[in-house]
């Protein structure tokens, strides 16, 4: 699968990450790389198998539905770049 | 080396528990070697101050007779467990400035079972590459030299510090973390033992996450034994962990009997790839010829589906990847990289703190994903995944372990392969497919390859069957005899 300039723009914005104009070439020329040697997969009839979920056949563990964990929101917001009343601080969404 | 910094972790801890050396002593001896070990970058953080405070306790807790499983034994940690008060990196720059309020399960367990910390190791960033030429914070350079060649070579990765480390003897044992080779390809590179567990064997609660349905913590040691120790010491159940599995821990040290007579083991034929290097070939044989020589039953086998591993791992752990990055958004840690709104300033923190490779890989991961692709592409490599996992089962009805090469060349220079994200990639071939199926793996140092640098026999097991792997590993440790010593070491550095 050959992926375009038009198409890295595309999934790089879907992935929240800014691209250099210059990036976009050599980036699509490396997915498409990726992508095409990835496309030997096809070549496997996998019809009728089951996609895996778990490596580990164990159902999933559940807890009682308590607050185990908390009261310490400076702990939380401490590593923020900006926080503000033990909330973190971004920049202004809604107008 | 004065002081102990040469001893493995069996020896500093019958040497500890004879009282002919404290634990403040061999913390002093480590961290002298940490810092004369600094040219080659395999620290991104030293805690010699913490060091010293932790042996003293150890000493205080020996003398009160309470002496843990690793009482005063130094350890250097892969910088992608989170450590309290500790700066935590993973090797990227988009956790600048992070440190973590909260400590990994897997190093309380070894803290708890009197462990002493050493410092943080380099990486890959996010642990993604098998070169340790991602970082962040530099390359790492191996201890290792090709004899009359000075260029300096790869340690492997991504667990590239810690394999670096314990080989340069900066520290007797590391932890790492493996999601499709990272802590047994850069043992091999290294010379060292680097130990996978099952998938579920050890907490990843408070380990940076990769991909979550491969990722798993492990040791990196100079002996098989001291992997068994180690691992003994960071395994178990954590219920912070959904997927860490409730099953007791073995006394892994225990099953190193050197007896596998009758064993059978199994030799696939799919590893047998165009192109390996005939010494690799050559070791391969070796490594069978000494284990049928102790007793086991070599028997070929067929793991049909092997060739689609890695491709299927190439779609599986970008997806995952590019799910478990999303947290990185300037918002709560890490970096910020200002912009005129929300959504300029998640990009601009990204794209500034995401490397070339990580990028790759998020956005393959975005693009496989994304809505019309989601099928062609994960779901396919989900079923392919299957099959894999299918190909072990079945083999393992008819042999008890399975013997391989662990990586298909030796270490290579800084600098090689880098303008081919595929054929790095391909390094783990061999790896991988373990990886998929969820299965414990061991790389064994033994043997030098044609250049002079040291190579890795690989053991895949049972699930949750360690140790049928470490008493074979230590049979084929006894076997080989490995003692070829870095250069770096050699010269003392």
């Amino acid at each position: 699968m050959a992926v375009d300039r038009a198409t890295v723009a595309r999934i790089a914005k879907l992935a929240r990450i800014r691209l250099p104009e210059q990036d976009l070439d050599p980036l699509a020329g490396e997915l498409s790389n990726i992508l095409t040697w990835i496309e030997q997969l096809s070549e496997l009839d996998t019809e009728g198998v089951a996609p895996m979920t778990s490596v580990v056949a164990v159902a999933l563990p559940k807890r009682a539905d308590e607050v185990t964990d908390g009261g310490y929101p400076a702990k939380v917001v401490g590593n923020a770049p900006e926080s503000a009343h033990d909330f973190f601080a971004v920049p202004k969404v809604v107008e | 080396m004065a002081g102990g910094a040469d001893l493995t972790i069996a020896e500093a801890r019958d040497a500890l528990a004879k009282g002919e050396v404290s634990a403040r002593e061999l913390a002093g001896a480590q961290i002298a070697a940490v810092e004369a070990a600094r040219p080659l970058n395999a620290f991104i953080t030293e805690t010699p101050d913490q060091a010293l405070e932790m042996a003293e306790a150890s000493d205080a807790r020996r003398r009160a007779g309470e002496a843990g499983l690793l009482e005063g034994i130094p350890l250097a940690i892969k910088d992608l467990f989170c450590t309290e008060g500790v700066p935590t990196t993973a090797g990227s720059h988009i956790l600048d400035g992070f440190t973590p309020p909260y400590e990994s399960t897997v190093t309380a367990n070894l803290w708890r079972n009197g462990a002493v910390m050493l410092g943080k190791t380099n990486l890959d960033e996010f642990a993604m590459g098998s070169s340790n030429t991602t970082s962040y914070h530099g390359a790492v350079e191996s201890p290792w030299r090709r004899p009359g060649d000075n260029r300096p070579l790869v340690p492997g990765g991504s667990s590239g510090g810690s394999a670096a480390a314990v080989a340069a003897r900066a520290a007797p044992g590391a932890t790492g973390t493996d999601t499709g080779g990272s802590i047994r390809q850069p043992a091999a590179f290294c010379g060292i033992v680097g130990m996978k567990p099952t998938y579920g064997r050890c907490s990843r609660w408070g380990v940076v996450a990769f991909a979550s349905s491969l990722d798993q913590p492990g040791p990196l040691t100079r002996t098989v034994r001291d992997a068994a120790i180690m691992l003994g010491a960071m395994a178990g159940h954590d219920p912070k962990d959904s997927t860490s599995v409730d099953t007791p821990v073995p006394d892994y040290e225990a099953a190193l009997s050197g007896d596998i007579r009758g064993l059978k083991i199994g030799i696939p034929k799919e590893y047998r790839l165009d192109g390996t290097p005939p010494e690799i070939e050559a070791l391969w044989q070796q490594g069978i010829d000494w284990l049928r020589h102790a007793g086991a039953e070599i028997r070929d086998i067929s793991l049909p589906h092997t060739s689609y591993a890695l491709p299927a791992y190439y779609i599986i752990a970008p997806a995952e990847a590019s799910s478990n990055l999303a947290r990185y958004d300037g918002v709560r840690y890490g970096l910020r990289v200002p912009g005129a709104d929300l959504t300029e300033m998640y990009e601009n923190t990204r794209g500034e703190g995401f490397g070339a490779e990580v990028k790759r890989r998020v956005l393959i991961g975005t693009y496989v994903l994304s809505a019309g692709y989601y099928d062609a592409y994960y779901n396919k490599a989900r079923r392919v995944r299957s099959l894999i996992l299918r190909d072990f089962t079945e083999a393992f009805e008819t042999v008890d372990a399975i013997l391989t090469p662990t990586a298909p060349s030796e270490a290579f220079a800084v600098g090689e392969k880098m303008d081919d994200p595929i054929a790095m990639y391909l390094n783990d071939v061999f790896t991988v497919p373990a990886s998929l199926a969820g299965l414990p793996a061991i790389s064994v140092p033994a043997g030098l390859g044609a250049s002079g640098l040291p190579l890795g026999l690989h053991l895949i097991g049972r699930a949750f069957d360690e140790e049928t792997l470490f008493r074979t590993a230590g049979v084929l440790e006894a076997a080989a005899g490995f003692d070829a010593v870095p250069q770096f070491v050699a010269d003392g550095r």
